[in-house]
């Protein structure tokens, strides 16, 4: 039984939607439109244009109207086409709505969804390729979510929608289409993920891979490509970037005494590098190899598509890296 | 029998509206005493607030509000605390106006546990969501799309009730202010944004910072009024007016409240150097908010001037108290420092700074 990314995220909505007359979606094309990304395909129909709102192109502007409507209760679901115009309203995320319960000694909290995809789609250039999981996720007051299959965006945007808390969830333009089995227990409308809890999605002795998003997909694969080598790779879908499941993954690296962490965004103060850190603080005396890091290049997104590929992490990059650690590079 | 008109000299400015708010104002005894002795209230504790961050009690920022009393005085008489309201930083009155205590508002000065948000806001953060007073904002122009926000969600839930969405000259200038005037035209949110034109954002006069220096006529789509923001009752018939608009269906209405602080923008700053010291005794002597409500009372009999001493006295005394027993509350518990950071803290782990010696499970 197969479900896609989209469905999985529409179905989600619509379930909250339909349990709590709190919810309601606000965001650029969300409405008459269906979703650019048609992931709000059909709610307009069904709950109207009081709870389904398209806006104008002003994230700064819908982001705090967004906030301010969390202030009294109602729980907003903003989407931003793409969180690379999320930049625009960056201000309301942290200042606005990450901040409150903590600057009004607990008087005020937020409990609102930013979504939208994240990371780089394909061939779409510099502007609309960047991951922003290392930027929210440094910002203590927000949650951040990032799903890789249907069961994770299901069971990830219920619990975020629930939660009493702001939530950015980032989505995958490239995994909206891709088909995942669900079980019926993800189907139920009461199914929910924990935020900040990582997902061991491949077991392994030799080796562990921690990824998020789209770069599971790849972890998986370079898991297949290391299995032909009889290397027993151990994958972490990270899930939740904050908070970070440290205690998976250190927990696996005390098994495997080997680490590559993988992220699509840049290197430099991004989530590897938090991976890496607490690996180093809590397991240093189980590595028995140099961590390894695949990331982005440290360069704005080319367009060209030799140069894109070139730019993104590749499974081999992942393999060799996990074959590296390993010491079994040629 | 106790019905006091009062005369609004000053006629309204209006941009898009056929009629304005009415140029009398009926008042009575009652609301005349509270409006003086909550204005001189706002007076004397800002005052207080200056000596208290010079004498090193507040730090940080700082920004007072005396001068601008008859603004959020204005206001609150046509509001009620089902009405909702955000404000920028320089939120001390309007704190107090959303029924706030002095004492909640010097504790929080003081970094105190027991200021109004347990001394993790600080100054310009003062919060009273009990009578629907959503803060306080450090960051100029926000509270225009947040306030809009409110009033979204008085109408989404169904409430008859406006929200005030409180900002001053130098932020209206800021592009998501017309981003949420946009949206809150088209969705006809029940929203009265109000400018406090104090003339100047920080150092920097009105006209150096804006090509256009008035702000109730800023969009093409939105009514707006200016009124008066020294006379109280020119604020309140303009706000009983901007609510009655914004309920009756019409969408979002603009009030520029004319108005003077007398201090400087922050206590950093003398308000010398921008602007003369002849301008300022200017306005104290012809337009004090204060004084304008006190010689009317004195004129309709409401009060003499023995009796003004008298309550006056007893204000400095409630202040002074306020600030005494704040100065002796007690800090924030250093338990405090890893709490409210999420609703529901479920046992998340944080750090301190040695992320060896300090990891927390939040409580």
């Amino acid at each position: 039984d197969q479900m896609t990314v989209r469905d999985a995220l529409n179905s989600a909505i619509d379930e909250e939607m339909a349990a709590d007359p709190k919810v309601f979606v606000m965001g650029e094309e969300v409405g008459e439109y269906q979703g650019a990304y048609k992931v709000t395909k059909g709610l307009l129909q069904k709950y109207g244009p009081d709870r389904v709102l398209d806006t104008p192109i002003t994230e700064a502007g819908f982001t705090g109207i967004g906030v301010g409507a969390a202030f009294q209760g109602l729980k907003p679901i903003v989407e931003f086409m793409t969180f690379n115009f999320a930049m625009q309203a960056i201000d309301h995320i942290i200042n606005s709505a990450a901040k409150t319960y903590y600057m009004s000694g607990g008087q005020i909290s937020v409990p609102i969804v930013f979504r939208g995809p994240n990371g780089a789609a394909a061939g779409v250039g510099a502007q609309h390729s960047q991951c922003f999981a290392a930027w929210y996720g440094s910002c203590p007051g927000l949650k951040v979510v990032t799903p890789y299959s249907a069961e994770d965006a299901r069971g990830l945007l219920k619990a975020a929608i629930r939660d009493p808390d702001p939530v950015v969830f980032l989505e995958n333009e490239l995994l909206y289409g891709e088909n995942f089995p669900v079980s019926s227990q993800v189907r139920d409308p009461n199914f929910t993920l924990p935020i900040g809890k990582a997902k061991v999605e491949r077991e392994g002795t030799d080796v562990t891979i921690t990824a998020f998003s789209k770069m599971v997909g790849f972890a998986l694969k370079a898991a297949d490509e290391l299995a032909k080598d009889g290397i027993k790779a151990e994958v972490i879908n990270l899930r939740s970037i904050r908070p970070l499941d440290r205690e998976t993954i250190n927990a696996s690296v005390r098994k495997t005494y080997r680490l590559v962490a993988v992220e699509e965004g840049w290197p430099q103060h991004g989530v590897c590098a938090e991976v890496c850190a607490s690996v180093q603080e809590e397991s240093f005396d189980y590595l028995d190899a140099p961590i390894e890091r695949i990331s982005g290049a440290d360069i704005p997104m080319p367009y060209a598509a030799n140069l894109e590929r070139l730019a993104l992490p590749q499974i081999e990059d992942i393999v060799r890296a996990a074959k590296r650690a390993c010491y079994r590079s040629k | 029998p106790d019905a006091i008109n009062v005369e609004i000299p000053v006629p309204f400015q209006l941009h898009l509206l056929q009629e304005g708010p009415a140029r009398e104002s009926v008042t009575s005894r009652e609301e005349l005493v509270k409006m003086y002795r909550d204005m001189f209230r706002i007076r004397r504790m800002e005052i207080t607030a200056d000596k208290l961050f010079k004498s090193q009690l507040v730090r940080g920022f700082c920004h007072l509000y005396d001068g601008q009393e008859a603004v959020t005085i204005g206001m609150e008489a046509a509001l009620t605390y089902e009405d909702t309201v955000i404000t920028a930083y320089r939120d001390h009155a309007t704190f107090l106006g959303r029924g706030g205590t002095v004492h909640e508002c010097f504790a929080e000065l003081m970094g105190r546990s027991t200021g109004c948000a347990r001394g993790k806001g600080g100054s310009m953060h003062l919060y009273k969501p009990s009578n629907n007073f959503y803060g306080g904002w450090g960051i100029v122009g926000t509270t225009g799309p947040l306030g809009a926000g409110l009033a979204f969600a008085n109408k989404y839930e169904k409430k008859n009730n406006v929200a005030m969405a409180i900002y001053g000259d130098g932020a209206g200038n800021q592009g998501q202010l017309f981003e949420a005037k946009n949206m809150a035209g088209l969705w006809d949110l029940p929203l009265i944004f109000l400018v406090e034109n104090n003339h100047y954002g920080m150092g920097t006069a009105e006209w150096r910072a804006s090509k256009k220096t008035t702000f109730y006529d800023r969009v093409s789509y939105i009514p707006g009024i200016k009124v008066d923001g020294m006379d109280a009752f020119a604020v309140k018939e303009a706000t009983r007016f901007a609510k009655e608009h914004c309920l009756s269906g019409k969408g979002p209405i603009v009030l520029e409240a004319d108005t003077y602080r007398y201090h400087g923008h922050s206590m950093s700053d003398p308000g010398s150097t921008y602007r003369t010291r002849n301008e300022i005794q200017g306005v104290r002597q012809e337009r004090d908010p204060i004084e304008r409500i006190k010689k009317l009372m004195i004129k309709e009999n409401v009060m003499r001037e023995e009796e003004f001493k008298a309550v006056d006295k007893e204000i400095k005394q409630e202040v002074d108290d306020a600030a005494a027993k704040a100065k002796d509350d007690p800090n924030p518990g250093e338990e405090e420092l890893f709490m409210n950071i999420y609703k529901n803290d479920s046992g998340l782990k944080t750090y301190g700074c040695d992320r060896n010696m300090v990891r927390v499970q939040l409580p």
